[in-house]
């Protein structure tokens, strides 16, 4: 057995998976936080990516981050825009904001499909330039990422516990609530979606700069496999304190990586992820309704037959 | 001072639906006012409040506050100086935050948020947290990390009602706030509302469908039906009042027998 699982691959799952934490914290604020359900995260998800490789072609690898989240702020703003002001559904909004991002996406990448950074600077390249050592040729890119998601979470702690955030989860707890409270839901809501988006748009930016290019169909399902990495790591570290939440969606991130690539490994074919990341979320979300279920049809046959046995018990007697 | 005057609400109009759930209601409290509101099912006390509150606009009239006329204002921004009670205890808090962070959300109301957006709870607002929580006396000051979810519907209430008047407001309305509490817990939140409201000289106005209550409690009774005000009694005439003056009353203005089975049901009980 020449290693099942080789460094290069877990360092691989470690580094995608870090970066689609990113995504993943963006749905923690819009769907646990905010309670609502933001569709515009796989069209954002590829602006964040589109205008980052425009940008870091263009020789602004710093400027490129920047940019890709302002972007994402800016689609956050039109989501929010429609279901505060214009009574829009909040999905409706989002997948309107979605349809809309895929034209402007193809704009910003000049009307092709495809754009190659190759040959560019990177964060990753300059980040990996500090240092020539063999174990800092591997680990570089895991040591960067790592060091963002640290930045990223403590930011987002730090946000949720100043009075505009606990303002957003007032907002996403309790609306009824909030009306009588002086927070005014259309601006914590578009406060939470423009940071969220904006988070969904520095992942864009940073796989981007990872696999050195952008694809117009990079987003596609994006949202359900982010929606997976939540649902697993809520359902391993519960809805506790603020910090561990974070931290279990970054882990949940993580771990959906790792089992991509077992399966990679197995040979599963690719085309099969898509569903099997669909599944993950169905099952997850529907796992407490399904046992509840489970636990009644079992208490409904064990009355049924402890009822039958009391009957024939009483048809004995009789005899 | 409150005043409203001559305010219409119809919803749906124009359709088979129309209902008329104002009709030209017109009332003036005075500062440190606490009336009491009884009238049948429908007849526009929840309605009054929304009215107040701002959860819609009114059709007709206008409302003022302390001088203000606040007909058009927001309802986020109106409830900087009204505070508000429901019947379900659940409304007023959120079940997943911490007792100190739902107390935070409450004192927001205090600052002008607009410079204090990136604010936390600072050690002098905890301790002013724990203080005012001691005075409920129910233990919560040693809980303040915990979710609200975790508790019962009376201490829900009690904290809600310390949210709403943390900072003292202009007007406190109470939509049957003690009505899904067990008798002895509602009678321990009847009771914190009575202390804070004359303790702060708060304007206070309160929905019951508890008769006696409603002459006991406060220092004014009015009464509503079909979406305006046809009892209004304080002073000498409300001390000497019984329930069954009221209830005759109520006949002589509306022109009609008291419908309400829950009314007429808790006549007798006590307070």
């Amino acid at each position: 057995m020449t290693a099942f699982l080789t460094a290069g691959i877990v360092r691989t799952a470690l580094e995608v998976g870090l970066i689609y934490a990113l995504v993943a914290l963006s749905l923690f604020i819009s769907y646990s936080i905010l309670n609502i359900c933001d569709l515009s995260t796989d069209g954002c998800y590829t602006l964040g990516c589109a205008v980052g490789a425009m940008l870091t072609i263009a020789g602004h690898p710093f400027l490129a981050v920047l940019a890709a989240m302002a972007a994402g702020v800016c689609s956050g703003y039109v989501t929010a825009l429609l279901q505060t002001k214009f009574g829009v559904e909040s999905i409706l909004a989002g997948i309107i904001v979605n349809t809309g991002l895929y034209t402007i996406n193809l704009a910003v990448m000049g009307f092709s499909s495809n754009v190659s950074i190759f040959g560019k600077d990177t964060l990753f390249s300059l980040f990996e330039s500090l240092s020539g050592a063999p174990f800092w040729h591997d680990w570089n890119k895991t040591v960067f990422l790592v060091l963002m998601i640290l930045l990223v979470c403590f930011l987002i702690r730090w946000f949720l516990g100043t009075t505009l955030g606990l303002s957003i989860r007032a907002t996403g707890d309790s609306p009824a609530m909030v009306r009588a409270s002086s927070i005014n839901p259309a601006f914590t809501v578009t406060v939470g979606l423009c940071v969220s988006n904006a988070l969904t748009g520095l992942a864009g930016c940073l796989i981007g700069q990872y696999n050195k290019t952008c694809d117009i169909n990079l987003g596609t399902g994006m949202v359900t496999v982010a929606l997976a990495s939540l649902v697993i790591g809520e359902s391993l570290f519960g809805r506790g304190r603020m910090l561990t939440r974070i931290f279990g969606v970054i882990i949940g991130s993580c771990l959906y990586r790792f089992v991509i690539s077992l399966a990679l490994r197995l040979n599963v074919p690719t085309e099969t992820f898509k569903l099997v990341s669909a599944l993950i979320v169905a099952i997850a979300i529907a796992a407490p309704k399904a046992r509840q279920i489970l636990k009644l049809k079992h208490q409904e046959i064990s009355s049924r037959k402890e009822r039958r046995l009391y009957r024939e018990g009483a048809k004995h007697a009789e005899d | 001072m409150l005043k409203i005057e001559h305010i219409s609400k119809t919803f749906y109009p124009g359709t088979v639906n129309e209902k008329k759930a104002l009709d030209h209601l017109s009332l003036t409290m005075e500062d440190g006012d606490f009336a009491t509101i009884i009238g049948s099912n429908g007849a526009g006390k929840s309605t009054l409040f929304n009215a107040i509150a701002g959860s819609f606009f009114t059709d007709t009239g206008y409302i003022e506050l302390d001088g203000e006329d606040i007909t058009f204002i927001p309802e986020h921004v109106r409830s900087r100086y009204i505070g508000r009670l429901f019947q379900d205890p659940l409304m007023g808090t959120a079940p997943h935050m911490t007792i100190e962070e739902n107390l935070a959300v409450a004192y927001l109301r205090a600052s002008d948020t607009r410079h204090h957006l990136f604010g936390r709870v600072s050690r002098k607002d905890r301790e002013m947290f724990r203080e005012q929580l001691a005075l409920l006396d129910m233990g919560l000051e040693d809980r303040m990390n915990h979710p609200v979810g975790l508790l019962s519907g009376g201490q829900r209430q009690a904290l809600t009602l310390l949210m709403a008047t943390m900072v003292t407001p202009k007007l406190l309305l109470l939509d049957e706030h003690t009505a899904a509490l067990d008798p002895a817990t509602a009678a321990k939140v009847l009771e914190l509302t009575k202390d804070i409201v004359k303790e702060r000289h708060i304007t206070c106005l309160m929905v019951t469908h508890n008769m006696n209550q409603a002459l006991e409690l406060g220092n004014r009774t009015l009464m509503m039906n079909t979406g305006t005000i046809v009892l209004d009694v304080k002073g000498t005439e409300r001390e000497g009042m019984t329930v069954q003056d009221l209830l005759d009353r109520f006949a002589v203005g509306s022109g009609k027998e008291f419908n309400n089975d829950r009314i007429l049901l808790s006549t007798k009980e006590d307070i």
